[in-house]
């Protein structure tokens, strides 16, 4: 990275969920200025957005509400918009474990069309620990971490209805997407943790923050 | 391509006499022996490939939980890797508090025997993912238990107990584990009294006792003394994660040794 580059300005989506000290702290040490922020307002002046998120689907996009146009508008615009775990999931259009809560049909973001499955019964679930990343395709977020491990914490995994969306897969049980992103490139996530994948993660999270500047 | 074991070193954190923070690592629960400073440690096992930390507040001690807190602070803004913090986690506040100063999970021991409703609060409030029940087992070669293991040629079963071991429940280990698991805890840290700083190995029955009758990811914990008690524990037993402390305090391996001895072994290790 070019060190006498300006700092991204990143926008750390606020909405009560997760451990945001280490996304934040991941992130300045990418190279970012971050702000905790929920206000759409933010959105509107920074060079990527990242929406983290831990804990359940409908309770996520159930807080969300008040900036989900923001988060679509932003997106539509072309700016970069990174979601990590839940954060990921609900950039796709909808989830069984809203269904399996008996919440019924809780709408995602859309912004990558499919849904969320859950693991088969026979496996542990949660997903939890360290492990492969494949990587499919080119993307700026992936660059240079085909192979590595990294960290997972999840019961769903992402089910794009269109193949290319899918970057790079991880394997448990079935074959799921680790990192997901739409066609126009802007939109992307993660299912594992990158704040939490030690030199690999810090990877992505230069990556994310080199692709905000450019 | 497969979900890899873990390999977690665990730091006993104490205040010292001038009121810094201080790693010891104990004896069967005793016997408390200074060694280090618990950010530096930290860094050095980071470095070394750790895939996790667990630390534990010993102090008990209200002042003591200000240094834990900022001892957690400062590695959670140092390594990039889950921490599991536990030790005197009673109340939903008392989670939150810790969440907040940069843990990824709470273990939760007497807390959650006491009053189990705790594990469904903070599982609703901050997840399965970050609530991690930890047990303190005996064994027990009576007749009062409810899930039988044997152990060199007598049936046992595994009680809980509480107070660092002091003192009995009379709950069956399995069963604990099962109703833990029911209630949202998402995962299970098994500590085994018998074991603890023998360097003999781990309790291997009473972890497979668990890994067989729960889903929940299992950590081993107590007795580790070589990656040969690591491979055992994985391979017989069926952790998903295994927990040691002295041998990397005391630097007889280090975690990346112990990682390239069990890859070699063919256990799946993060290199």
């Amino acid at each position: 990275m070019n060190t006498t580059q300006r700092a991204a300005d990143v926008v750390l989506v606020d909405y009560g969920l997760g451990n945001l000290r280490s996304v934040t702290r991941g992130l300045e040490r990418a190279g970012a200025d971050v702000t905790l922020s929920a206000d759409p307002a933010d959105f509107d002046a920074a060079d990527g957005i990242v929406l983290p998120g831990v804990g359940a689907f409908s309770e996520g996009m159930d807080n969300a509400g008040p900036f989900r146009d923001a988060l679509v508008d932003a997106a539509a615009e072309g700016r970069p918009l990174f979601g990590i775990c839940l954060g990921m999931q609900m950039l796709l259009t909808t989830s069984e474990e809203a269904e399996t809560v008996g919440e019924g049909d809780v709408q995602g973001l859309d912004l990558v069309p499919g849904t969320n499955l859950r693991f088969d019964e026979g496996q542990k679930v949660p997903h939890m620990g360290w492990n492969e990343l494949d990587v499919r395709r080119e993307h700026p977020i992936a660059e240079g971490i085909d192979g590595n491990y990294a960290y997972f914490v999840h019961s769903y995994y992402a089910a794009p209805d269109d193949e290319g969306a899918v970057v790079a897969t991880t394997e448990y049980g079935v074959e799921f997407p680790a990192i997901v992103a739409n066609e126009a490139g802007n939109v992307f996530g993660t299912q594992f943790h990158p704040e939490k994948s030690s030199e690999t993660g810090l990877r992505i999270l230069r990556n994310f923050v080199g692709y905000c500047l450019e | 391509m497969t979900l890899t074991k873990r390999i977690i070193p665990c730091i006993d954190v104490d205040v010292d006499d001038d009121g810094e923070a201080a790693v010891y690592t104990g004896v069967n629960f005793e016997d408390l022996e200074y060694t280090g400073d618990p950010v530096e440690l930290a860094k050095k096992y980071n470095e070394a490939g750790a895939d996790e930390f667990v630390f534990l507040d010993i102090t008990a001690s209200a002042e003591g939980r200000e240094t834990m807190l900022d001892t957690v602070s400062a590695v959670a803004d140092e390594c990039f890797i889950p921490l599991t913090v536990g030790g005197g986690i009673r109340t939903t506040p008392d989670i939150k508090e810790t969440l907040r100063a940069g843990a990824d999970k709470v273990s939760i021991n007497t807390g959650a025997i006491e009053r189990p409703e705790l594990i469904e609060e903070g599982a609703e409030a901050f997840g399965s993912q970050c609530i991690v029940i930890s047990v303190d087992a005996r064994r027990r070669f009576d007749e009062s238990g409810e899930y039988y293991a044997e152990v060199d040629g007598e049936s046992c079963w595994f009680e809980c107990t509480v107070k660092g071991g002091r003192e009995g429940t009379d709950i069956d280990v399995v069963e604990w584990a099962r109703e833990a698991a029911g209630r949202g805890a998402g995962e299970l840290f098994v500590n085994s009294i018998d074991a603890d700083g023998t360097k003999d190995g781990y309790d291997v029955p009473l972890t497979k006792a668990v890994c067989d009758n729960v889903s929940t990811p299992v950590i081993a914990s107590s007795g580790c003394g070589s990656p040969k008690h690591m491979e055992e524990v994985f391979t017989d037993a069926g952790a998903d994660a295994a927990l040691a402390a002295s041998i990397f305090h005391f630097e007889e391996y280090s975690v990346d040794e112990v990682k390239r001895t069990l890859d070699e072994q063919g256990i799946p290790v993060r290199l």
